[in-house]
């Protein structure tokens, strides 16, 4: 009985199948989206978005940190669309010639986050330099982490909190995640004290968390790029409705500065 | 006509075994081909990020293999000859981490000895101890994850053991402890060694459960598999994956053909 009632579902679908085909008024298509892990919730929300005014095309969504993306890419996943945290990882694409077009989708900026536990202790960016502080970055190859170590560097070049200070702020280092979000998750579970992650990041977290700022000569700009991998009209519009006026005001929305933007 | 039917399904018979065993091998191939031709592949083998992971894998697992061993014995020993209510949910509870996924077997070790755990949250308030990122972390997640294929094979190990021998033992004079060593341990040595070599390549290969509960920090918890998913991001891409898996693979050989020896020549009669 169930074999049957499998088997006449099997059929339904097929015909239903056979019945959108010859149709043939709307192309049916799905396009796979490789995205960076902080742009998790904001391109949910555009994906749906898009596929309210695109009927027919279905967005398949694959977050994972950019450089993870980068190489699933290069070793031939079949990404049609690749939103990427910093221009390095959509270059090593286009040097492989992958990239049929891309440009800026938006820019993004950094904050430091606290456990709540540990707030009485961190109270401002010199801070993280203290002794026996748990702190989590993202990997040095990870946008996020590349970021977050170059904005030690401005502090560490500008000499204002001390003599080797990204050094002290790097031995309080205790591990280096894979993406941006598990570095966040790090926090907010409470395990590590503090985190450099992005300012959007923050509508995403959903613990006890304080967000201390950045000095703004110490920022560094997250600069987000989009790259168009196939000829597909379907990502060919994803890749326009996301950079239209439209899907900028949604990423703003989650938080994303515009194209361009100095935090 | 006989013969002919008789072919026909070995035939298919082969072509199965045939796909089936490429699909194994292939994958092997694959990294084999892409290691041995590529550049890159030595100065990633001996840089430093991989002879720290490798060291730190070797005794992690090492130790997880040993408390595995030392405190399994006795409890599948015991597991084997007592007759209980609820020994079932015990030896459910202890199978458990082997369908278990290690991410969620991460998220559990920090919900119980994570500075905000059931255990973790008074060590940490009381003693400062605090267990995640720590090396002992990484031990944790390897022995969660593979002590449970040790108990089990000695269960079965333990419950094929004629249980007269050990009757004769005692009635002959010997005492518990000497019975076990001297009858039920040779007797089932082959299915402790596998359970051990099971145990150890688990604790080895772990990698959900240490990225989550221990963290990934070159020297204190990135083992092997989080080196290798961390070489994944570099801009070089899969040559120094490959390069790190290449390598796990060499040692994890050596060491299960030691394990099989062990299992062999030590096999003893009581």
């Amino acid at each position: 009985m169930r074999l049957r009632g499998v088997a006449a579902g099997a059929l339904t679908v097929a015909a239903l199948g056979l019945g959108a085909c010859g149709n043939g008024s709307e192309p049916s298509e799905t396009i796979t989206v490789f995205a960076a892990a902080s742009l998790t919730e904001a391109f949910g929300e555009l994906a749906e978005a898009f596929e309210a005014e695109h009927p027919g095309v279905t967005v398949r969504l694959s977050f994972a940190g950019s450089a993870t993306l980068r190489t699933q890419v290069l070793e031939g996943a079949p990404a049609d669309v690749f939103a990427s945290a910093s221009p390095a990882e959509v270059a090593a694409l286009d040097g492989a010639g992958l990239v049929v077009e891309e440009r800026a989708l938006a820019s993004n900026a950094l904050i430091v986050v606290v456990a709540e536990d540990a707030s009485a202790r961190i109270g401002d960016f010199a801070d993280l330099a203290n002794p026996g502080l748990r702190l989590v970055l993202a990997a040095e190859d990870v946008p996020a982490g590349r970021y977050a170590r170059e904005s030690l560097a401005l502090a560490d070049a500008d000499g204002a909190f001390g003599e080797g200070f990204a050094a002290r702020v790097l031995a309080n280092v205790r591990s280096n995640e894979t993406n941006v979000r598990a570095t966040l998750a790090k926090v907010e579970l409470g395990e590590a004290d503090a985190a450099i992650v992005y300012a959007s990041d923050l509508r995403a977290a959903n613990a006890d968390i304080r967000a201390i700022a950045i000095p703004e000569r110490f920022q560094v700009a997250a600069e987000y790029r989009i790259a168009l991998l196939s000829e597909s009209d379907g990502a060919r519009a994803f890749v326009a409705f996301a950079t239209s006026p439209a899907g900028t005001a949604m990423l703003a929305r989650h938080g994303f500065g515009a194209v361009g933007a100095t935090p | 006509m006989t013969a002919l039917r008789a072919r026909a399904p070995h035939a298919g018979l082969a072509l199965l075994i045939a796909v089936f065993a490429v699909f194994f091998v292939l994958p092997f191939a694959g990294l084999l081909e892409r290691g041995i031709g590529g550049s890159g592949t030595w100065d990633a083998i001996t840089s430093d990020t991989a002879i720290d992971a490798l060291v730190l894998s070797l005794w992690t697992s090492a130790v997880a293999l040993v408390i595995a061993v030392v405190a399994g014995t006795p409890v599948a020993y015991w597991l084997t000859h007592a007759r209980f209510p609820g020994k079932g949910a015990v030896e459910a509870l202890i199978d458990l981490p082997i369908v278990l996924p290690p991410t969620i077997a991460g998220v559990a070790l920090l919900t119980a000895f994570g500075r905000k755990g059931l255990l973790g949250a008074p060590l940490d308030d009381w003693f400062g101890l605090t267990l995640g990122f720590s090396t002992a972390a990484v031990i944790m997640a390897q022995l969660f994850v593979g002590a449970p294929f040790y108990v089990r094979a000695a269960r079965a190990g333990f419950g094929s053991v004629d249980a007269q021998y050990e009757r004769v033992a005692h009635t002959l004079g010997a005492s518990r402890l000497r019975a076990f060593a001297r009858i039920v341990l040779p007797l089932s040595w082959p299915s402790l060694a596998a359970g051990a070599a099971l145990c150890w390549a688990r604790a080895l290969g772990e990698l959900g459960a240490t990225l989550i509960f221990a963290g990934n920090l070159q020297g204190e918890t990135q083992t092997m598999p989080l080196a290798i998913l961390s070489a994944f991001e570099r801009a070089d891409g899969l040559t120094a994956a490959v390069a790190l898996a290449i390598l796990l693979l060499a040692v994890a050989l050596v060491a299960l053909a030691a394990f099989w020896l062990l299992s062999t020549r030590g096999r003893g009669t009581p």
